[in-house]
């Protein structure tokens, strides 16, 4: 798909493909185009050129998005409704019978722990709890998908883990969760799979469950010797940071007994052996590169 | 089904936000005073010896009066309480929770009308009928053809309405609001230079205010129902400024129902087409 607005290109050409039934990241800058790309995919802008298919059917059909729930950044709705009135409301817009709506509300408003606030208009509420109940509106009728723009921002670290819980039960249900955030540090420890986007394209994509495997290793040792790091690159990619050190990075947790076998057996003296999983903060960077202005 | 659930949430938010309340206090203030001037112009009558005749002309006039104060006070609320309701929910974002739901945009939009039409013909149906009641019980006149006055007065509204909408669909609620009350000013000052027209007989004073009225025909809804409401003989004798010296026919109506049509025909397609 790509998008342009005027003279300015949003998304470039973003191409993609999410797996079902998997918690799906969706990762990039500020300004890389993944809200524009999300407002395609549930139909609230339309592509300049491209086309997208969403649970099989293309991208803004009024019958798929009875199987989708969204939660927007910032969510906001109208201030005068309690948060009862609000799910109720959004229950009926998603074709939830009205006999089904009568035990969900409450059921969603305790899953979001705002049950104490259930009679509370939403102009009392604090942006925390606005994104609870943004939450609750997404699922109320128990989508086969659902988009997640920045639903952690504004939570305090329960919240989070909360909003953590939920996704993972979602996922356990069988739906898709496709999560925009950039606490990367939650996608980290939510996401079965990640892209990163930049400028509207995707630049590569990660499973995190093989992430998990992949090790970087500081290591300090003396007599290290040319030789003895040219050999490393058998097990990974290594590179002399200084006279005693050396990083090497390794696909899989393995390597580690050879390296340090390889290290003893070249003459090196060894002091320090640290396997380091490599955050996805440091993979984004990596990717990314160094921030260069908005 | 959607668009029956928008209508609902859209009339609830009047009631809710006060908007309808507000305005039907400030309508009870006019109703008031309305009455209670209709009151010391009767006792008036009775100290000071007027004939039967000309306290007819000036209390049909009160009412005419009266009539157009409602008139003007449903048309700006009915501006003034839907000018942010789409541009607005455009702007925070808040369409895009409904608009991501199973309901096609035109329901969307659709119910959004309905809703402000049953909130406006709640306001035009008390604050009309409270004028309309006042004038006959503590003035003793009643408007020649009330029900087809209110409801050339609630159509006069739904022009402005469905004017509300289209441009919401465009602009920002402010550039709307502009647009639409320079719409409505362009009219009020056409439908005065028709009626001018009509007293110093000049054509082409006409047509400044037809063109006026064909870019926005709400001030010659009114002066269709001014002549719908007032009694033949005051209308004729030229007493009041509603007389009917220049009166919109049959087809000016049928070109504002037409207008209302087409201006929430483009409304819906600019929803359905625009970006959220």
């Amino acid at each position: 798909m790509r998008k342009v607005f005027g003279d300015k290109v949003a998304v470039r050409d973003l191409s993609l493909e999410v797996p079902r039934g998997e918690i799906f990241g969706f990762l990039g800058p500020n300004g890389a185009g993944k809200s524009t790309s999300i407002k395609m995919l549930l139909g609230l802008a339309k592509p300049t050129s491209g086309e997208a298919f969403v649970l099989g059917k293309a991208a803004g059909d009024v019958e798929v998005r009875r199987r989708i729930g969204f939660l927007p950044e910032n969510f906001r709705f109208y201030e005068w409704l309690t948060a009862a009135e609000l799910l109720h409301l959004h229950g009926r817009l998603s074709g939830v019978p009205e006999i089904k709506l009568r035990d969900r509300v409450p059921e969603f408003i305790e899953r979001v722990g705002l049950t104490a606030h259930r009679e509370k208009r939403l102009q009392d509420f604090s942006k925390g709890m606005l994104q609870r109940i943004g939450l609750a509106q997404a699922l109320i009728h128990e989508p086969d998908l659902i988009f997640l723009d920045e639903p952690t921002s504004g939570l305090d670290p329960m919240g989070r883990r909360l909003v953590r819980d939920i996704i993972r039960a979602q996922r356990d249900r069988g739906a898709t969760v496709f999560l925009n955030s950039h606490l990367l540090s939650e996608i980290e420890i939510t996401c079965d799979q990640v892209v990163f986007i930049r400028e509207g394209e995707v630049v590569t994509s990660r499973d995190m469950r093989e992430q998990e495997e992949e090790v970087r290793i500081e290591v300090r040792a003396r007599k290290l010797t040319q030789e003895c790091v040219a050999g490393l690159a058998k097990w990974g990619a290594a590179f002399k940071t200084d006279e005693e050190r050396v990083t090497i990075t390794t696909p899989s947790r393995d390597a580690l007994p050879h390296l340090l076998r390889h290290l003893v057996a070249a003459g090196a003296d060894v002091y320090e052996f640290t396997p380091q999983r490599m955050s996805l903060e440091e993979l984004f960077l990596s990717i990314m590169g160094e921030d260069r202005g908005l | 089904m959607g668009t029956w659930i928008m209508a609902g949430v859209t009339f609830r938010e009047a009631a809710r936000k006060k908007i309808l309340w507000t305005a039907l206090i400030a309508g009870a203030g006019f109703l008031l005073v309305f009455g209670a001037g209709l009151h010391v112009q009767i006792e008036d009558f009775r100290t000071n010896a007027v004939p039967p005749f000309l306290r007819y002309q000036i209390v049909s006039a009160m009412l005419m009066v009266g009539l157009y104060t409602v008139d003007l006070l449903a048309v700006v609320m009915t501006t003034l309480t839907s000018v942010d309701t789409i541009a607005g929910e455009i702007t925070s974002g808040t369409i895009q929770a409904i608009a991501t739901k199973p309901l096609a945009r035109w329901q969307i939009l659709i119910g959004k009308w309905i809703g402000f039409s049953g909130m406006i013909a709640v306001y035009v149906g008390i604050m009309f009928g409270g004028t309309i009641a006042e004038g006959y019980w503590i003035g003793g006149v009643m408007a020649e053809h009330p029900v087809r006055g209110a409801l050339l007065i609630f159509l006069e509204c739904m022009v402005a309405l469905s004017v509300s909408f289209l441009f919401g669909t465009w602009f920002s609620t402010l550039t709307n609001g502009v647009i639409v009350l320079g719409l409505l000013g362009l009219a009020f000052m056409g439908g005065w230079l028709e009626q001018m027209s009509g007293f110093t007989e000049g054509s082409r004073l006409a047509t400044v205010g037809i063109v006026s009225s064909l870019l926005m025909p709400s001030e010659a809804i009114w002066r269709r129902a001014a002549f719908e409401m007032e009694s033949p003989l005051a209308g004729s004798l030229q007493f009041s400024p509603f007389a009917d010296v220049s009166v919109p026919n049959f087809n000016m109506i049928a070109y504002a129902v037409v207008y209302l049509l087409v201006a929430l025909g483009i409304a819906v397609y600019n929803f359905y087409d625009r970006d959220l």
